[in-house]
């Protein structure tokens, strides 16, 4: 060796693989303003398209006048349900087996609802002809409960599902019932809790909420005619579910689609579905031959697509006087809007709710799941979330905390007792899942140990002793978290999006020099995933990080996958890519043991190369061997280095973490203060440890969000309140905490590389931290359960009601 | 409407365009003048995704008739990086994970920018203060506060370095 | 959210911008800052042929500093901010200023603007009550003056005249004590409850007091009987409370995002007290 040959260490590190912060390669176009976003694309004659929309939640649709809107200079098509009905395509299939109305027809049924499409040669004609589109409307009664919706005699919703008792899961029992799901043993459930020593009951409702991720959704299509080739580019999660749909709806070739997701300014769900505005939009292409653009503004936004949450919760949960859990019950009221829009896994209608018995041991438990319409906004997507495990979460970490006020025991001490322990993994719970691995009581005790738990329950006592002299009008609360999360969607045999299995993929060229690109079935959205499965990449076959190129979102070159949503890119395509690698190498050690004339077992790996064992002097590394696959003839081998993988999961991953928050809460105006948050994630194998914590910053701030401001409410009307970032709340760098973040490491078993995913975590567990705070400070005065979010007058409202105003 | 005769310099070229005085500054940079870097987020003045430098102010393009803007000196994201490279603010979000989809950063940083000209060594307070007309919905801030404390230091060592 | 079509003129004095606007009536609108405006336009809950720019009219922007001081309408609130003058002689307006809107939104929204438009939201027509300012309007006929008291109608709805201009804002000197207390949901946000108040003492006892609340009413509300409970008082508890108890009877908030009417009602009486009792703080 001479001075120049690196050693072993450098070689490591000049990789950047796995575990290190590598610094991201999208950095330096996303900061000078050369991102490619959707409404970055510009075609040669380029119309645009915007939508006529409801103003009214209920209301038969009398007749549409377009005349005037037609007459309007510059204005090229105005399409309506009439014109898309020979189509076929006034009605569209959603994700979770109903239909939609891609335009009005007949009737609407939400406020914001797509009415009429107006194409012009720019944005602000279409904007002045929607104004000249004359829409005659007849209100009819509105419905914005689910509990009143499936009342007897209630207005029926969905006329056109009039006489159908059976929907795609099962039984429907009222016009305004969807479906009925269940799992669990409910009369074994029913029983324990009969005979238990001790029940606490709650309700506990997660309000409706929305991803607004900064780049709302829209599209660019363009049909090509004499090619007859459609390119649709648009914000799209899933690109490649995208291209099957639009050609099954349309009936274009599958291989006449090109579907290219470029950069996606965020996504956090919103942008899984398909909307009417990329059907129309496609339609418009094809009507008048040229490419037309469609964005939606911020309100259609809010308004119109893709919600989360809106679970009514009903909670029984039953234990023993010592505090050891016996069973939980959960009966559920999913108020799903006008179309069962939901973005979950085919078979599973209420998504992976069941993961509701969180990360405790629960001999029995039951959960029921009755799906309603309403006059709201159709969705239901998973909000930066896998699939309703926000709503599993939020619950039963509140359930923890009303058993713990019941039994007069400390909640932290009752997570403590109930924990699986870390011999019972494969754990199988009560409600069929199969958790793979986990370490609860050594991640709970490093959180509780981190923030001084007893130094700040000391504090706390304090304080309330001294509001209790009139000192201060300050309360404390100490908001506690520990949360399972299950992502990585998910094993074929059980998880599909419309009948395409939950698999995902990764190819990848090696070049003659040493260099390669991968492409993978997923698609970034802020995630990184150009740095990181580069360095997945790296560690597998020994070739530098800098040197690989990933590449996602065009289904012309990208192998099929099912995209980016409910944290499954590392869990799903993440294996994919260690797996693909691993095939590369399997031929590279072919390729060097003909070149060192070894048998291939005489190799071993090391780093970059493989090395004959016994004589490190004797190598080839990455390199060499790329160049030689290009350049030899070797007997049994093709030439040429790629591989391509298909995986399919073989279980769900569960990152679990534990959260701590701690809020000084103003009782006279509702403000609340977040003085410390700690996070400790466990999500596996760790392979940018940066990225990871940008991921749970973000996380949190929209658990912030979520928990203590953010929602989309409706009045009585159907009304849309908050429409606009005025009061759809975000908050800004000042109303956002410093988080301390932290972890513990748990590989998955079952996962080629051991990785979880963890992008939704702080999410899912960090709304019932903030949410658990703002309980534990009123704790003491008998609050046990008050909705979110949290904001001022809520807050106000509970130390009004508990008698704290004087 | 009759269409106005527009003039802006933008990133130091003077440039002529057409424009109805109704349309927006944020279109007339992005659709007009091909410059998009600057994004269009809430359209309510609420965001900052379409933060420029007009006059030496951030303003929210979403939110400027392009007539207001006549005559106007524009600084956009692409206007920032010396001719030599990246920016300090720029190379600092890289450094410090500052940007997750990257669709608030030309805003972030356009605003960044002009809050170190006016207080070259702001607190942490002040950034938030200062970074508080721009929304991003990826990062928690964390990182951009520390990105923008980070350039601030940057520049006056080298301001020191220089003097 | 696209706004609808008019007409753009720049004068560049104030004449001809009264001329524009006597030629087209109320089919006109001045445009300041914009920021309250444009919105209300791109959500087409406004439409104008022709909106009058007033940015090139630089004796709008003058800021006089003397016993009385005198801020010409198109001064912008990072202007009003950055004026070392002011900051020394009116503070209050500095401490409110901070709490409007964010930074982008203070280089661009203008006092004027913000005093003239109507809208209960915005901060500085509760302030100018306090302040006791006055407001002069330009119009066909010469100036008038306007007392900002006397100024507000109804929501949107002013003494202005349609073929007016406010040119200019002034108010004395105020007292020593003083503090403009905002309740928000975020930044950005207009006020849940906000008050404004001066105290002026004299051997430990209240001189003069003046006290207003915002978006609180439809109008701002400037509350005679908050500043005279606390006359002769050294803000005791029993002062604050009768303070409190008069401005209650003076505001009449509505229910909206920020909450029902008895939320409004609590805070606004918790903001008052708070900002009393920093004003006398300082007084």
């Amino acid at each position: 060796m001479n001075e120049m040959t690196p050693t072993r260490e450098e070689r490591v590190a000049n990789l950047k693989g796995m575990g290190c912060a590598r610094k991201r390669v999208e950095d330096a176009r996303f900061t000078q303003g050369k991102g490619n976003y959707v409404d970055d694309v510009k075609l040669p004659g380029m119309l645009f398209g915007d939508f006529v929309r409801s103003p009214h939640a209920h209301a038969r649709v009398k007749s549409i006048n377009t005349e005037a809107a037609l007459a309007l200079p510059g204005v090229v098509a105005v399409l309506t349900a009439k014109d898309l009905e020979p189509l076929g395509l006034h009605w569209m299939p959603t994700l979770a087996g109903d239909k939609q109305m891609v335009l009005a027809d007949g009737k609407v049924l939400f406020q914001g609802q797509e009415v009429a499409y107006v194409v012009a040669e720019d944005r602000y004609i279409a904007a002045d002809a929607i104004e000249l589109v004359e829409v005659e409307y007849e209100d009819l009664p509105v419905i914005t409960d689910p509990f009143k919706a499936l009342e007897e005699g209630a207005t029926v919703l969905r006329e056109d599902l009039e006489g159908q008792t059976e929907g795609a899961h099962g039984p429907r029992r009222h016009p305004n019932h969807i479906f009925l799901w269940e799992q669990g043993d409910k009369a074994a459930t029913e029983e324990v809790i009969a005979g238990a020593e001790v029940v606490a009951e709650e309700m506990i409702y997660y309000h409706r909420t929305h991803p607004c991720p900064l780049e709302t959704c829209g599209c660019v299509a363009s049909m090509d005619k004499i090619n007859g080739k459609l390119t649709l580019w648009g914000t799209f999660q899933a690109p490649h579910v995208v291209r099957t749909v639009a050609s099954l709806l349309s009936g274009i070739a599958e291989h006449n689609i090109r579907v290219i997701s470029p950069d996606i300014g965020g996504g956090f769900g919103n942008k899984v579905g398909v909307y009417p505005g990329y059907v129309c939009s496609i339609v418009a292409s094809i009507v008048t031959g040229k490419p037309v653009k469609w964005v939606e503004d911020r309100m259609e936004n809010l308004m119109a697509t893709a919600f989360a949450r809106d679970y009514w919760m009903q909670g029984k949960i039953a234990a023993t006087k010592e505090g050891k859990i016996t069973g939980l019950w959960c009966h559920t009221t999913a108020d799903h809007g006008a179309f069962d829009a939901c973005a979950d896994p085919t078979k599973f209608p209420a998504g992976f709710f069941h993961i509701c018995t969180g990360s405790y041991d629960i001999p029995v438990a039951w959960v029921g799941v009755d799906g309603v319409y309403t006059n709201k906004a159709p969705g239901g997507v998973a909000y930066r979330c896998s699939f309703r495990v926000t709503e599993a979460a939020y619950f039963i970490e509140r359930m923890i905390e009303v058993l713990a006020l019941r039994l007069g025991m400390d909640a932290a001490e009752l997570r403590r007792i109930n924990f699986i322990r870390k011999d019972q993994f494969p754990y199988h719970s009560a409600l069929g899942w199969e958790y793979d691995s986990g370490d609860y009581h050594t991640a709970w005790d490093k959180a509780l140990k981190a923030v001084d738990y007893e130094g700040l329950r000391r504090e706390q006592a304090e304080r309330l002793e001294a509001f209790k002299r009139g000192e201060t009008r300050k309360l404390m609360g100490i908001g506690l978290s520990f949360f399972t999360e299950i992502v990585g969607a998910g094993p074929v045999k059980n998880c599909d999006i419309l009948g395409m299995g939950m698999f995902d993929s990764c190819e990848i060229r090696i070049h003659p020099t040493g260099s390669a690109i991968a492409r993978l079935g997923t698609i970034s959205q802020g995630q990184g995933h150009a740095t990181t499965f580069a360095q997945i990449l790296a560690s597998e076959t020994g070739i530098p990080a800098d040197m690989i190129t990933i590449e996602e979102g065009d289904t012309d070159t990208a192998p099929y996958g099912l995209g980016t949503y409910g944290s499954r890119s590392t869990p799903v395509a993440g294996a994919a890519t260690a797996l693909a690698g691993r095939k590369i190498r399997a031929k590279a050690q072919m390729i060097a043991a003909y070149l060192l004339e070894v048998h291939d077992n005489d190799l071993e790996w090391d780093v970059d190369r493989f090395v004959v064992k016994g004589a490190p002097e004797r190598f080839k590394t990455m390199a060499e061997i790329a160049y030689a696959s290009y350049n030899q003839a070797i007997p049994g081998l093709e030439p040429g280095l790629e591989a391509v993988s298909y995986y399919d999961p073989p279980n769900m991953t569960y990152p679990f973490g534990a959260y701590i928050c701690v809020m000084d809460i103003d009782v006279d105006t509702g403000e609340a203060a977040i003085r410390q948050f700690y996070a400790l994630d466990d999500c596996g194998t760790r392979i940018n440890p940066m990225v990871i914590e940008g991921q749970v910053h973000g996380g949190l701030t929209e658990a912030l969000a979520i928990a203590m401001g953010q929602e989309i409410a409706y009045d009585e009307m159907g009304n849309v309140k908050t429409a606009t970032l005025m009061d759809f709340f975000i908050p800004t760098a000042w109303e956002t905490p410093n988080y301390t973040t932290d972890w513990t490491e748990t590989p998955s078993p079952h996962h080629p590389i051991g990785a979880k995913g963890v992008g939704e975590s702080p999410n899912v567990g960090g709304v019932p931290a903030f949410s658990n705070a703002v309980h534990d400070a009123f704790r003491t005065f008998g609050l046990t359960q008050a909705h979110m979010p949290h904001d001022h007058w809520r807050i106000w409202k509970v130390a009004s009601d508990l008698g704290l105003h004087g | 409407m009759s269409k106005m005769h527009l003039k802006l310099k933008v990133n130091g070229q003077e440039v002529e365009t057409l424009a109805e005085p109704r349309e927006l500054l944020i279109h007339v940079l992005r659709e007009k003048l091909d410059i998009t870097g600057p994004h269009i987020g809430c359209e309510t003045s609420h965001c900052g995704a379409c933060t420029v430098d007009m006059d030496g102010k951030s303003v929210k393009s979403c939110t400027v008739f392009a007539a207001q803007a006549q005559g106007a000196q524009i600084t956009t994201i692409e206007g920032i990086a010396n001719p030599e490279g990246m920016h300090v603010l720029q190379e600092m979000f890289r450094e410090h994970h500052g940007l997750q989809c990257g669709f608030c950063t030309p805003g972030m940083i356009t605003r960044a920018w002009r809050l170190l000209q006016e207080n070259p060594n702001p607190t942490e307070e002040e950034v938030r203060f200062g970074m508080s007309g721009n929304l991003c919905r990826c990062t928690g801030y964390q990182n951009i506060v520390k990105a923008v404390l980070a350039a601030a230091s940057e520049m006056n060592s080298a301001k020191e370095a220089a003097e | 959210m696209i706004p609808p079509a008019f007409d753009y003129h720049r004068p560049e004095s104030l004449d001809a911008a009264l001329k524009l606007l006597g030629a087209h009536g109320d089919e006109a609108r001045v445009l300041a800052g914009g920021h309250s405006l444009i919105p209300m336009m791109k959500l087409r809950m406004a439409e104008f042929a022709h909106l009058i720019d007033l940015q090139a009219i630089e004796d709008l922007r003058d800021i006089a500093v003397g016993d009385t001081i005198r801020i010409g309408a198109m001064t912008t609130q990072a202007e009003l901010l950055d004026h070392a003058g002011l900051a020394e002689a009116a503070p209050i307006l500095s401490e409110a200023a901070m709490q409007i809107a964010d930074p982008q939104v203070r280089y661009m929204g203008t006092i004027g603007g913000n005093v003239a438009n109507g809208d209960p939201g915005n901060d500085m027509p509760g302030l100018m009550q306090c302040l006791d300012a006055t407001y002069t309007l330009a119009g066909p006929d010469g100036t008038r003056d306007v007392s900002a008291r006397d100024f507000y109608e109804a929501a949107y709805m002013t003494a202005r005249e349609d073929d007016e201009i406010l040119v200019a804002i002034s108010f004395p000197r105020h007292a020593p004590g003083y503090a403009y207390e905002k309740q928000k949901r975020k930044i950005g946000d207009y006020a849940t409850a906000a008050a404004a108040v001066l105290i002026e003492a004299e051997g430990g006892k209240v001189k003069s007091a003046s006290v207003a609340m915002t978006n609180l009413s439809d109008v701002p509300v400037y509350s005679e009987g908050a500043g005279a409970a606390l006359l002769g008082t050294a803000c005791d508890a029993a002062a604050l409370d009768a303070a409190v108890i008069a401005m209650l009877g003076d505001i009449d908030p509505m229910e909206d995002n920020r909450g029902p009417v008895a939320f409004k009602q609590h805070v606004a009486g918790v903001i008052l007290r708070r900002a009393i009792e920093r004003a006398w703080k300082r007084a």
